[in-house]
């Protein structure tokens, strides 16, 4: 009897190891896809930089790998992705905090709740949904007031800053909740107004966690496709002037991969070169959004 | 001496009264931006929905894509989408749930556990695109897959593998200790009390983070671009191996066309893919709700 309740012990012990066994495999999973990613990344890319230096890359001025005599500066790529960012985070910035102060010093418990599940849905709308806007509905609007191109960077911004609005609304809502409550009282009770209170203790407070949520909005809005693919055009631009199209690094491997370009050609591996600097880009800036918020919460 | 003392109250009352002021104008503002961003996006949809709806009828919906825009339809695509959704959540979901109780339950806070966080973090930050050209890489070219449902499944499931490991550890950390204790105390081993307790109450936390894994499926497009699920597709695949189209796919390619028609159909095939997205993002926001998420 002794003996066989130790056996079933025994097999029992053993399938508990097999299972954990499987479930540290499938954890393991995520390095391994992360190491592949930057092998992938990069192997490809090497392949790329054999043929067109590092410098021409990095700083030449004119990106054209379709033309007899290619070219290929990413310059006026990152231009494009950082005119398009810039002009959603000026969008989205003021209104995202402003939202958010208002939800977290005046609005009350039910109301934010609601607000913040729209916020959410806000921001999980597929984006091609936004780049159908800012091509169909927002473009022709602003033709009416300015003379801007059929795709131009200004319309795929403005959406953009739609989509990533939520992101510092939602972030810092949740940055300013977690000043404790004595400062607030204590500003108050000073006779401090709750707007005092909010631009003299509860922002210097949470500064870190607004800026966090900041860069972790750049770092979405230069990574987002299909909004700038359908709406910003596929002109390598050199320029800042947000009325005429310009292409982002996503439009242009979205662009090439579109096409039937065939594996091991120089545009099949100048994806992989644009593809591992934005890798590069976003890693940086997510990185920077962690080390910040962690500033607050020391 | 005592004139000046009232003077001075007056100014503060004046400030006083200014910074109440600037307070009322505030919330005002706040209020009118909140309300601005609402009535766009509703502004917005509604033209979507006036645009598209005299295109949306049972023809769009049952007919494969045509260059006669009458013609044209969403079919190949629904059925693309079925497919994806299916196989990137039976693919996704089992590991990711597998890999959230290896942490949350097995892996401690050693360093592995601590490491891993950090690269499941990196991971969820990865832009879609990215994840794209690495299925390309991977599964198009070196496990020659070719722009298959697989390819795209694949591709979709390391794209939201991090998001439901993250969700689901947040589920898994829910469950009150006392229940762990109560199984432990009976006598069951660590298995059988995540199998048998946690999980199960667990299970709807899980279920709405699959449920909003889904409504990414259905409206993600930049990563199956990528891997060149860009083909006219006339014909519903039969196997996973087949050649693909996806809804968001096949508004894309329509958006993509001059004619002003079928920048119309695009709106309705956007109608199409708003309410599937809705419909799951309803129902994980319901399930969630009732698992009491947000009841504080």
């Amino acid at each position: 009897m002794m003996a066989r309740l130790l056996d079933r012990k025994k097999i029992a012990s053993l399938k508990e190891r097999a299972i954990v066994s499987i479930l540290a495999a499938s954890s393991f999973l995520s390095i391994i896809v992360t190491v592949a990613l930057t092998l992938i990344l990069f192997t490809e890319a090497i392949i790329f930089f054999e043929k067109v230096s590092l410098k021409e890359f990095l700083t030449g001025t004119k990106w054209a790998p379709l033309f007899y005599d290619p070219s290929f500066g990413v310059l006026p790529l990152v231009a494009g992705t950082f005119l398009t960012t810039m002009i959603a985070i000026v969008i989205a910035l003021p209104l995202g905090l402003i939202i958010a102060i208002y939800l977290s010093e005046y609005s009350n418990k039910k109301f934010r709740h609601y607000v913040k599940i729209f916020l959410e849905f806000l921001y999980s709308i597929p984006t091609i949904v936004y780049g159908y806007l800012a091509l169909v509905v927002f473009t022709p609007f602003l033709k009416k007031y300015i003379p801007v191109e059929i795709f131009n960077a200004f319309s795929a911004s403005v959406m953009m800053g739609v989509m990533i609005l939520p992101i510092i609304a939602s972030l810092s809502e949740e940055a300013f909740s977690s000043v404790p409550k004595d400062l607030r009282e204590a500003s108050l009770a000073l006779g401090a107004t709750r707007l005092d209170t909010v631009l003299k203790v509860v922002l210097p407070y949470s500064v870190s966690g607004v800026l966090a949520s900041v860069i972790l909005a750049v770092s979405r809005a230069i990574g987002e496709t299909m909004i700038v693919a359908v709406a910003a055009g596929s002109t390598p631009n050199f320029t800042l002037n947000p009325f005429v199209s310009v292409q982002t690094m996503t439009a242009y491997i979205a662009q090439v991969s579109m096409g039937d370009t065939p594996f091991g050609s120089i545009e099949y591996a100048s994806i992989y070169a644009v593809g591992f600097l934005l890798f590069v880009i976003t890693f940086t800036l997510n990185y920077l959004s962690r080390v910040v918020f962690r500033w607050q919460k020391k | 001496m005592a004139k000046e003392v009232i003077l001075s109250a007056k100014a503060i009352s004046i400030r006083a009264k200014r910074r109440k002021l600037a307070e009322k104008v505030f919330v005002v503002i706040a209020f009118i931006s909140l309300l601005a961003v609402l009535f766009t996006l509703i502004q917005l949809l509604s033209s979507v929905f006036v645009k598209g709806l005299k295109w949306l009828d049972l023809q769009f919906l049952t007919s494969p894509p045509s260059r006669f825009p009458e013609k044209t339809g969403i079919y190949p695509a629904l059925i693309g989408s079925t497919w994806l959704i299916v196989l990137t959540i039976a693919i996704a979901v089992p590991i990711g749930v597998a890999s959230a109780i290896f942490l949350e339950e097995y892996s401690g806070k050693s360093r592995i556990s601590r490491s891993l966080d950090i690269i499941i973090g990196n991971l969820a930050g990865i832009p879609s695109i990215i994840y794209g050209i690495f299925g390309l890489a991977i599964f198009v070219r070196y496990l020659h897959l070719g722009r298959s449902i697989l390819a795209g499944a694949l591709t979709l499931s390391l794209l939201i593998l991090p998001v439901i490991i993250i969700s689901t550890r947040e589920a898994i950390r829910a469950v009150p200790r006392g229940l762990r204790e109560i199984s432990y105390a009976l006598g069951a081993t660590k298995w059988q009390t995540i199998r048998y307790v946690v999980l199960p109450v667990s299970s709807r936390w899980i279920a709405t983070s699959v449920i909003l894994s889904i409504a990414r499926v259905i409206g993600e497009t930049a990563p199956l671009i990528a891997i060149g699920a860009l083909s006219f597709i006339m014909t519903t695949p039969r196997s996973v191996f087949d050649p693909f189209t996806a809804l968001t796919i096949q508004i894309y390619t329509w958006l993509s066309k001059p004619q002003q028609d079928f920048k119309e159909i695009a709106a309705a095939g956007i109608i199409v893919l708003l309410l599937l997205f809705g419909f799951f993002m309803a129902i994980g926001s319901a399930v969630r709700y009732r698992a009491g998420k947000f009841k504080e």
